[in-house]
């Protein structure tokens, strides 16, 4: 549950907007509080994961601190989203994993690397580790295949049950139907919005990231980090095809399909992680959630060091360095997808929920097909 | 956030030109002469974190064009523009200056976006304005944020924090100003002087010279750094005053709304759905008279001509959804005499106004988006429109009283935005912009979005005329 003394913050400042609304130009989250009079707290944990965080509305506020209203909307909404991070995730029993969540991404990161090298060398031993290996099935004289094979399926099973659970959470929690949930047209502006990050625009003239000056640098880096998981994504799914169907094993030469993606989904995380992290830093944290700090820093920090270590596996795969780097990368995404569900990850399914949720409530206004100046004298 | 420049480094500067103020008029004034080579320095009396003056709470501003773009929905033009401020006025106004205003108001919005302001798309038009006027994207805090913005990168220096005191003005010529800044008092020697520092509305003595004691139940919608000191100053060193000092924009606010700076959401829109009594539950005026957004700004005066000026409006649950919600929740009661109880008025006073009222309502079209035939028959006051017996519970009420916007007392200029001398001189050196002259184009009355077009234009003016005059 959401604790009352954060929803009741989240509805005194949304309650302060609806009766302002200067900042509906913005993005979705002022056209969907227009669409309410009082807020439920279903309603506070929808608009809360709808809020992108882009701050043009803290910068805008005639109320914001030190005024008396103390109007902080990206700050209120991220509080309030990362309390329902913590109440929609699946198993329940991991909740705990929101706390001091940079903390615990970590150790957990750094656990699976030890016990990934640790499996390496007492299996094959040193001697295998670092020799030379190259040529087809060159990773699984360091690593066998199963080993690889196994742990990762199952565990990409896992990150997307988590993801759907938490979806489904999400819809049941924030008041939404199932129709609504499979609405092909609400999904497909949902899609369109994520791929877009539309709502990153601050109504077209960008966030106010790192300051209050309008500028595009987020969205960005935000897309060089999202398309550049999509690229390794499918980079990965194609050396799993090549690897299980068609019987070609991993390493693949340069010039082919998954290392051309891979690299290219690699550098595109490099550049966009290390733009979010210094952007994370330069910011102004007034129009933050501070508990939020150390789960968005540790996620960047994962996806580099993901990215770093899988680009130094391919540069060095015919050197002595391979075993090491092997292992090391393996641990890495270990550590990325056992802490995905529990960490700053989740905010794309909730994100995505809340856009669907939005595009439903669009598109039920549009049948209406009220003039939308109506209601507002 | 920009930072502030320390005040030494500032200081040990010479510049051309004081601007005074930090709202709308002074930064358009500060701009304009900064680009045309004067070198501004730019004093503003509030922290930076209040800077902005009421420019900072508006939402739009009303500016002629021929045709629509993409935040404006149709066209505007000079004869339209005309009348509708003759209307509001009353005729009182100086048509010469109401010209000029108009007339460089033109495609205003053009300049505004080549200073940082971004404006919302039309398709949303609140409040029927979309045509005549365009609303800022986040409002005026985001529109004054950007004008900071361009003015620092043109290179004109600011202090926040720091409140022109005293002007030093011989034979009708600006000398220097003096100002206090971190308990500092200081002086700034310029070859002219803008004055963009608003209205008195803040100076509740002031106001109380005028209004006397009623004015200590105003509410100050705006910022409380607007305390006419400057206009003072001006005016005891013969500057020739312009307006009526009791006039001033005044609308029905929340009685809850704190004294001062609770902007746009103290508002009350629910007036035309209900009835409204004063502290004896009687009622005092037409509520539905004509449409809420036109009739919102005489409210503010009724309200102040009732004792202890205050009054509480009064709908039923067939209405809570037909108006702007506001900040503060209604007070809600299941019957009548519960509503007097929770608004301290005798009960049974109001089920008697309530009951002559039902009793007076004939029943008719209901429209609330129209001036319909829903009108009250042998009742004093008359209710025109929307009148619907009180009947269905829960009611729901709202305490109010008077919002002053701003002040309509100000200096008299011409069309250079020269200050006029008592003996109708203008003084060479100093010029006004915004509130502090706006009661020469608005001698009463108010149309939504015109204190900003006035400031705008004048500012404009009052910059490039100081900047020619300093570098002449
Ligand atoms: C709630 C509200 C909503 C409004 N909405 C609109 C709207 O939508 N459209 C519209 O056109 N108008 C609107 N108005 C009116 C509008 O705000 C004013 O007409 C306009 O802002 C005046 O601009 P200005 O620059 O003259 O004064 P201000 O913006 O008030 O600026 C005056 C400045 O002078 C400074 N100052 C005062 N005294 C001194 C001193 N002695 N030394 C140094 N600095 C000093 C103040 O700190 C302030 O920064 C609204 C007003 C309010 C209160
Ligand atoms: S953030 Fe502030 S300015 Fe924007 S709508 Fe809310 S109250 Fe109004
Ligand atoms: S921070 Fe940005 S996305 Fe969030 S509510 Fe404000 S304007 Fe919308």
């Amino acid at each position: 549950m959401s604790s009352p003394e954060m929803l009741k913050e989240a509805d005194r400042v949304m309650v302060i907007c609806n009766s302002c609304r200067y900042c509906e130009g913005f993005c979705a989250v002022f056209p969907a509080m227009e669409r309410r009079r009082t807020f439920t707290a279903h309603d506070l944990k929808y608009l809360a994961n709808l809020c992108h965080n882009c701050r043009d509305c803290y910068y805008a506020c005639q109320y914001a601190p030190p005024h008396e209203f103390d109007v902080n909307v990206p700050k209120t909404l991220a509080e309030l989203r990362l309390e329902t991070y913590r109440e929609f995730t699946w198993p329940g029993v991991f909740k705990g994993l929101f706390r001091q969540n940079g903390l615990a991404v970590a150790l957990v990161t750094t656990l699976s690397v030890l016990l990934v090298l640790l499996l390496t060398f007492l299996s094959k031993g040193p001697a295998a580790v670092f020799a030379i290996h190259s040529g087809e099935n060159a990773f699984y004289q360091i690593i066998s295949y199963w080993a690889i094979v196994i742990p990762l399926s199952a565990l990409g099973l896992f990150v997307l049950t988590t993801l759907l659970k938490g979806i489904a959470n999400f819809w049941r929690e924030t008041g939404g139907t199932p129709g609504e949930l499979f609405s092909p047209q609400a999904n497909a502006q949902a899609i369109w919005d994520v791929l877009q990050l539309k709502y990153l625009d601050g109504g077209g003239h960008g966030c106010n990231y790192p300051d209050d000056r309008f500028s595009f640098i987020r969205k960005w880096f935000h897309h060089f980090v999202f398309y550049g998981f999509i690229l390794c994504f499918i980079s990965t799914t194609i050396a799993a095809i090549y690897d299980h169907f068609l019987h070609w094993p991993a390493p693949y030469p340069f010039w082919s399909w998954p290392v051309v993606l891979g690299t290219m989904g690699g550098v595109a995380l490099l550049i966009g992680t290390v733009g979010l992290l210094v952007l994370k830093l330069k910011m102004d944290p007034s129009p933050a959630a501070p508990r939020a700090f150390s789960m968005d820093i540790a996620f960047l920090s994962l996806l580099f060091l993901t990215s770093l270590t899988g680009l130094l596996l391919l540069v060095f795969r015919e050197t002595g360095a391979m075993g090491i780097l092997l292992a090391v990368h393996l641990g890495i995404v270990v550590g990325l997808f056992i802490t995905m569900p529990y960490g700053k990850f989740i905010h794309a399914a909730y994100r995505y929920a809340a856009l669907a949720r939005n595009a439903n409530e669009k598109l039920a206004e549009d049948r209406l097909a009220v003039d939308p100046t109506q209601n507002k004298a | 956030m920009a930072s502030t420049p320390h005040d030494a480094d500032t200081l040990s500067q010479t510049f051309d030109l004081l601007v005074i103020g930090g709202g709308n008029a002074a930064l358009c004034a500060a701009m304009t002469a900064q680009a045309a080579g004067a070198r501004v320095l730019l004093l503003e009396s509030a922290p930076i974190e209040f800077r902005g003056g009421n420019s900072r709470h508006t939402r739009n501003l009303r500016y002629m064009h021929e045709r629509g773009n993409d935040h404006l929905t149709g066209p505007y033009l000079e004869d339209e523009f005309w009348d509708d401020l003759n209307r509001v006025t009353g005729g009182q106004t100086n048509e010469e200056l109401a010209r000029v205003t108009i007339r460089q108001s033109n495609n205003v919005g053009e300049w505004m976006t080549l200073h940082g302001v971004n404006f919302q798309p039309a398709m949303r038009g609140t409040l029927h304005l979309a045509r005549t006027n365009g609303f800022f994207l986040g409002g005026g805090k985001a529109l004054i944020n950007a004008y900071y913005r361009t003015a620092a990168k043109l290179g004109v220096r600011i202090l926040y924090d720091a409140e022109v005191t005293d002007l030093e003005i011989q034979d009708g010529l600006f000398k220097s100003a003096t100002f206090v800044s971190r308990g500092l008092t200081q002086k700034v020697r310029t070859k002219a002087v803008v004055l963009a520092s608003g209205g008195f509305q803040a100076n509740l003595d002031w106001l109380k010279e005028y209004w006397g004691p009623p004015a200590d139940n105003f509410i100050i919608r705006g910022t409380p750094y607007n305390k006419g000191r400057m206009l003072r100053v001006l005016l005891d060193q013969g500057a020739k005053p312009v307006g009526d000092p009791r006039q001033c924009h005044a609308v029905a606010i929340d009685a809850r709304a704190p004294k001062f700076d609770g902007g746009i959401v103290t508002r009350l829109d629910c007036v035309p759905f209900g009835i409204v009594v004063n502290k004896e539950a009687r009622r005092f005026y037409d509520e539905g008279e004509e449409f809420w957004p036109k009739r919102y700004a005489i409210w503010g005066r009724l309200v102040a001509q009732q004792p202890d000026q205050i009054a509480y409006a009064v709908i039923d649950s067939k209405s809570i959804d037909l108006f702007m919600p506001s900040v503060f929740p209604p007070i809600e009661a299941a019957s009548i005499e519960e509503m007097a109880a929770k608004m301290e008025l005798d009960p049974a006073a109001l089920k008697e106004t309530v009951a002559a009222f039902n009793g007076a309502v004939r029943p008719g079209r209901f429209d609330s988006n129209d001036l319909d035939d829903c009108t009250t028959v042998g009742l004093e006051p008359a209710k025109s429109h929307w009148a619907r017996p009180l009947d269905r519970p829960p009611y729901y009420g709202y305490p109010l009283r008077p919002g002053i916007t701003f002040t309509y007392l100000g200096v008299t200029v011409n069309d250079r935005a020269q200050v006029i001398l008592q003996d109708d001189r203008p003084a060479a050196n100093i010029f006004a912009a915004g509130e502090i002259m706006a009661g020469n184009i608005l001698g009463k009355g108010y149309m939504a979005g015109f204190g900003m077009t006035i400031g705008t234009v004048f500012g404009r003016i009052a910059g490039k005329e100081a900047a020619r005059h300093v570098l002449s």
